[in-house]
């Protein structure tokens, strides 16, 4: 029988047509899913990385209530007109503890990967208020409820229950004080303010990101997300500045 | 069950199956186009051979390099280090010249405008707009009224250091919120404020003359260390200038009460570890620049 007499023949064997199916789809998930299992030995090592604390977590889930995804990425890839626009290109380790990740794949604006402290509080307090009181050619939808709605924080210790069930590191004590401390990141001056510092680390921001130190608003948390963002880490502006060397 | 008969359709001339579903219905066998399996056969030979050449297969802890070691981070580091050779030409003279120098080169200032509109765009549009007038709350750079002093020098140290901004040697700067903070009254809030505004529209006829006197003296109390006594601000502090036309929020009698009595404070981020040297002294040119040509 010729080269493609052999799938005719195949097909008139139920198991081997069954195990040769079952061979075919395979591939394409052994090569999706193989390489996960070493994962811990092939993302880059970040020593400085550390976890979004409850506000910022907050921020992040109403980012992506807000679809904000759909139109930014966080995600710099390795081509020079986008180091030179956005910064260093994004590393796998930065998004060691986005679950879900974040790095969408399209720009209707622009990538949000380093805008971390990029901008004043103010500006994007105005700006997400209403893109054109600040930039009159604008595309983006107005939020101006952010601030006006006051932030959910009584579940903000099931929100670090389920980062940690999928690996992000927080312990016992960040989950028990997760309201307390979204409270206070936003009003420093708050007796609260020197646990959070204790339990996420002196470089911290703590503001009041609204403006408005004695309400804690969804303006409050996407803030200070949006501040955080590439700034959990050094690793990025490391590695560009060894000229990209392998890890 | 056992081969069937070959079977050719009288109709087309392909084979069957050969096997009758019933009524005489049979299934036509048309095989596939051996120009399919031609293709099919190129597209597997090009996946071995980038399989050989390129990154391709997971191992483990690491990955088939491929024969022809392309890395995308060292291609990107190489194109960056080729873009800052192509740029030397103009850079170096930017990095070492000085100011005044650079200003009384048109070939180094044309560089600085193309450039620095790229630069401007993209890191201070958002907030100063792309023509750099500012809006409500971020400043004006077109005007001759500068904060924090509009010499180069100075200029290129506030691009450095921000304003009220993360840097250890930043702008400090705060307006207190006179009426909120209880400083001063309600009444006195409006008397100051009537003052204010009469010196930037001295011939006003919609405020109280009875307040602007009584403001004189709490202005003097009260905010002339910043301000000055001329109300012509200090660029040590970042205290504008309340006599000219140009405001940051607003000039308005109503904007002017709103500010004495909630305070003020600008923010502008650092832009030391964002932004190279070399990048900060083009942009200090470029809104030098702006302002030359500017109203």
């Amino acid at each position: 029988m010729s080269f493609f007499g052999f799938h005719y023949r195949l097909e008139r064997k139920a198991i081997g047509l069954t195990l040769g199916i079952i061979c075919a789809a395979s591939i394409g998930g052994l090569v999706e899913i193989a390489p996960l299992f070493t994962i811990h030995q092939t993302v880059e090592d970040a020593p400085d990385m550390r976890v979004y604390t409850p506000l910022e977590l907050a921020g992040r889930n109403i980012y992506i209530r807000e679809g904000c995804y759909a139109c930014h990425s966080q995600m710099i890839r390795t081509l020079r007109d986008e180091v030179d626009r956005y910064g260093p290109y994004s590393l796998a380790v930065e998004s060691k503890y986005d679950h879900p990740m974040l790095w969408g794949s399209k720009r209707t604006g622009p990538d949000l990967a380093r805008i971390g402290e990029k901008y004043s509080d103010p500006w994007h307090v105005e700006h997400l208020n209403n893109p054109r009181d600040v930039v009159p050619v604008s595309v983006m939808p107005a939020y101006g409820w952010l601030l006006t709605t006051e932030l959910r924080t009584d579940d903000l210790g099931l929100h670090l229950k389920a980062q940690r069930a999928v690996g992000v590191p927080y312990t016992d004590d960040m989950i028990a004080n997760a309201a307390a401390d979204a409270y206070a990141q936003s009003n420093p001056d708050s007796p609260l303010a020197d646990g959070v510092t204790k339990r996420y680390g002196k470089a911290t921001t703590m503001r009041a990101f609204d403006g408005n130190p004695s309400h804690l608003t969804e303006m409050d948390a996407l803030v200070a997300y949006l501040q955080i963002l590439g700034r959990l880490t050094d690793a990025a502006h490391k590695t560009i500045a060894q000229g990209g060397a392998e890890q | 069950m056992g081969v069937e008969q070959q079977d050719r359709d009288s109709y087309t001339g392909y084979l069957t199956t050969g096997h009758e579903w019933g009524g005489g219905l049979k299934e036509l066998n048309t095989p596939v186009p051996r120009v399919l399996y031609f293709f099919l056969t190129l597209a597997f030979l090009f996946s071995v051979g980038y399989w050989v050449l390129m990154p391709a297969w997971p191992l483990g802890v690491t990955y088939t390099k491929g024969l022809l070691g392309i890395d995308q981070r060292k291609l990107v580091a190489a194109s960056l280090h080729e873009a800052a050779l192509e740029r030397s030409v103009w850079s170096r003279r930017i990095e070492t010249e000085d100011f005044a120098e650079i200003q009384s080169d048109p070939g180094l200032m044309n560089v600085v405008r193309e450039t620095g509109r790229t630069l401007f765009g993209n890191n201070c549009a958002a907030c100063h707009g792309v023509d750099a007038k500012g809006g409500p709350g971020f400043p004006n750079l077109t005007t001759t009224s500068w904060l924090w002093g509009g010499k180069p020098e100075e200029i290129f140290n506030t691009i450095r250091v921000g304003v009220n901004s993360a840097h250890p040697d930043t702008h400090v700067s705060q307006m207190p919120a006179f009426g909120h903070d209880q400083m001063l009254a309600r009444q006195d809030v409006l008397k100051v404020a009537s003052f204010v505004y009469s010196l930037s529209h001295p011939d006003a006829k919609d405020i109280d003359p009875a307040r602007v006197e009584p403001g004189k003296a709490l202005f003097a109390a009260n905010c002339v260390a910043c301000h000055g006594s001329d109300a012509k601000g200090n660029p040590e502090v970042g205290a504008p200038n309340l006599t000219d036309r140009y405001w940051i929020y607003g000039g308005d009698f109503d904007t002017i009460d709103t500010t004495v009595w909630g305070g003020r404070q600008g923010h502008m981020p650092t832009w030391e570890d964002r932004l190279s040297k070399l990048d900060r002294k083009i942009l200090t040119l470029y809104v030098v620049d702006k302002r030359m040509v500017g109203p």
